[in-house]
């Protein structure tokens, strides 16, 4: 017998868990999935084209895609240099910005979005000078809203990079540099497509929370159909006067996002 | 599953006197949770610390939001015992939900009034301003009373606005206004008058003006009906309605 047979699949009982941990196990995935029967029972299933047909809907769906895909682009622009100076480089302070840096992940979106109209309104610390000089206006714009999907996204690409960073081998980049590559020659050719895979990964939550972001919008951007009102404040809005509508708003961003896992479940969230 | 309305005049074996205590509040206890609509927040913060006061083992939770919200809230099932609502629409989606026909009571009424920041920045002077597309206006999104009475004033001046945002209730709409964000909003008198100095409030004409109503009933979910009772009859009761008064509502 070879020392791999040990423990191996080979033998029936190993692999087999708890009884309890198979029915809390059971008990948490129908907690997960329940919410969406809920959903799908409610549905109008009968107007659902006529509802999805609307111009509320495709207005939603348009600026959705519009900031969710703007505020990925803004925090891969914004958030790889971010994670590289935090993953490489030392100076005091830096656990502290590190800390700042990701704590839009778990301050409520709505606090976030309140912090950002005191920053970056029209009466804001750097929003007046902005609206003064060059007559910048984010409160209330589709613009807005780009800043309060990136604001709240941009942490979950920062800290994917930032890991991947750190566990690199960092002897490619020093080989290249004895090679006589420059480092912006060495950051572009050797260290982009070592983090590539995880950056991506980081990109595609990002994106997803951006997509789902609701407080910090309604709270800075205001909600105007066609320039500021995304799916989820669509939906919100919807539920208090016109429920059917906003079902079927729900159910467009269920299969969006449903789409987009089964996409990139074999690439970027691996499975056995 | 839908919340049931209960006969809160009906049930009521007894009245109140005119100090306002439920002459069957001896010995009321327990925790009553009302549903209550965002603009009535002061209002309903004042009389519930009153009816705590005269009642020590009551304890009031209140839930404030916008009327449709609450409304949606409660035809799904969300546990209030007593709903407030400042229109008479939202109100009637409850009522109609009930098995037992019931009227709720009236309890007071209010106007609406042009919110604008401390010092009129934009030198807004009535409803027309807000057709001018240089300036941000906000409203209370439509389905919530605020919005739907803001838009019928706006319709009775013959002014279509040029809408910078919906808000999804009067408090949202007055934190952005206070904030200097926006340039004028349309919200209740009161609002503008809870506000102390902190925003500026420009009178609309009678001739526009739209009378908002109040509206309050028990609901069947409720734990405790008598303790239910007793809340809206000091609600509706003289010493209720000095509070009211007090901060800018007008009597039923």
């Amino acid at each position: 017998m070879t020392r791999r047979d040990i423990g191996s699949s080979s033998n029936p009982t190993a692999g087999r868990p708890p009884r309890f941990i198979v029915v809390i196990a059971a008990a948490a995935a129908i907690f997960v999935v329940l919410p969406l029967f809920g959903l799908l029972w409610r549905a109008p299933w009968s107007d659902l084209w006529s509802l999805l047909g609307r111009d509320v809907v495709w207005d939603a769906l348009r600026l959705s895609l519009i900031t969710s895909v703007s505020a990925t682009a803004a925090s891969i622009l914004m958030g790889v240099p971010l994670a590289w100076v935090l993953a490489r480089t030392s100076f005091p302070g830096r656990s502290l910005l590190r800390a700042l840096v990701l704590l839009p992940m778990i301050l409520p979106p709505v606090v976030g979005g309140a912090a950002l109209l005191f920053a970056l309104g029209r009466r804001g610390l750097v929003g007046e000078w902005l609206y003064d000089t060059f007559g910048i206006l984010l409160p209330f714009s589709t613009a807005g809203a780009i800043v309060a999907a990136t604001f709240v996204a941009m942490p979950f690409l920062v800290i994917s990079v930032e890991a991947a960073l750190r566990s690199v081998d960092r002897r490619y980049e020093e080989a290249a540099v004895t090679l006589g590559a420059s480092r912006w020659t060495v950051f572009r050719r050797v260290t982009l497509p070592m983090i590539a895979p995880s950056m991506a990964a980081g990109a595609a939550l990002c994106w997803a929370r951006a997509l789902g972001e609701f407080g910090a919008t309604i709270t800075f951007a205001g909600n105007l159909q066609g320039r500021t009102q995304t799916m989820p404040l669509a939906v919100f809005l919807a539920l208090e006067n016109d429920r059917g509508a906003a079902i079927a708003l729900s159910l467009v961003l269920v299969a969006i996002s449903l789409a987009v896992l089964v996409a990139l479940r074999d690439r970027w969230f691996a499975t056995p | 599953m839908f919340a049931v309305v209960i006969a809160s005049a009906a049930l009521a074996g007894c009245g109140d006197d005119d100090n306002g205590r439920a002459t069957s509040g001896e010995g009321l206890s327990g925790t009553l949770t009302v549903f209550a609509a965002a603009s009535l927040t002061d209002a309903f913060g004042a009389l519930s610390d009153m009816f705590e006061e005269q009642h020590p083992g009551v304890n009031i939770e209140i839930n404030f939001a916008g009327s449709s919200s609450l409304a949606g809230s409660i035809l799904e099932g969300a546990p209030a015992d007593v709903f407030a609502s400042a229109d008479e629409a939202n109100m009637r989606k409850v009522v109609d939900a009930a098995e037992s026909p019931v009227k709720p009571k009236l309890f007071a009424r209010n106007l609406l009034e042009i919110a604008v920041p401390k010092g009129n920045p934009a030198e807004v002077t009535g409803l027309g301003n807000f057709a001018d597309p240089y300036l941000l206006i906000g409203l209370c999104s439509e389905g919530v009373p605020c919005g739907n009475l803001a838009r019928q004033a706006l319709d009775k001046a013959g002014v279509s606005p040029a809408l910078d945002t919906n808000e999804p209730d009067v408090r949202a709409l007055l934190t952005k206004i206070e904030a200097g964000e926006l340039d004028a909003g349309i919200v209740y008198r009161t609002d503008v008058a809870a506000a102390g100095g902190a925003v500026g409030g420009v009178s609309i004409p009678r001739e526009h003006n739209v009378v908002a109503t109040y509206w309050i009933v028990g609901l069947t979910s409720a734990n405790d009906a008598e303790l239910a009772t007793a809340f809206i009859d000091f609600v509706v009761s003289n010493a209720g309605l000095e509070i009211l008064n007090k901060l800018g509502f007008l009597g039923p």
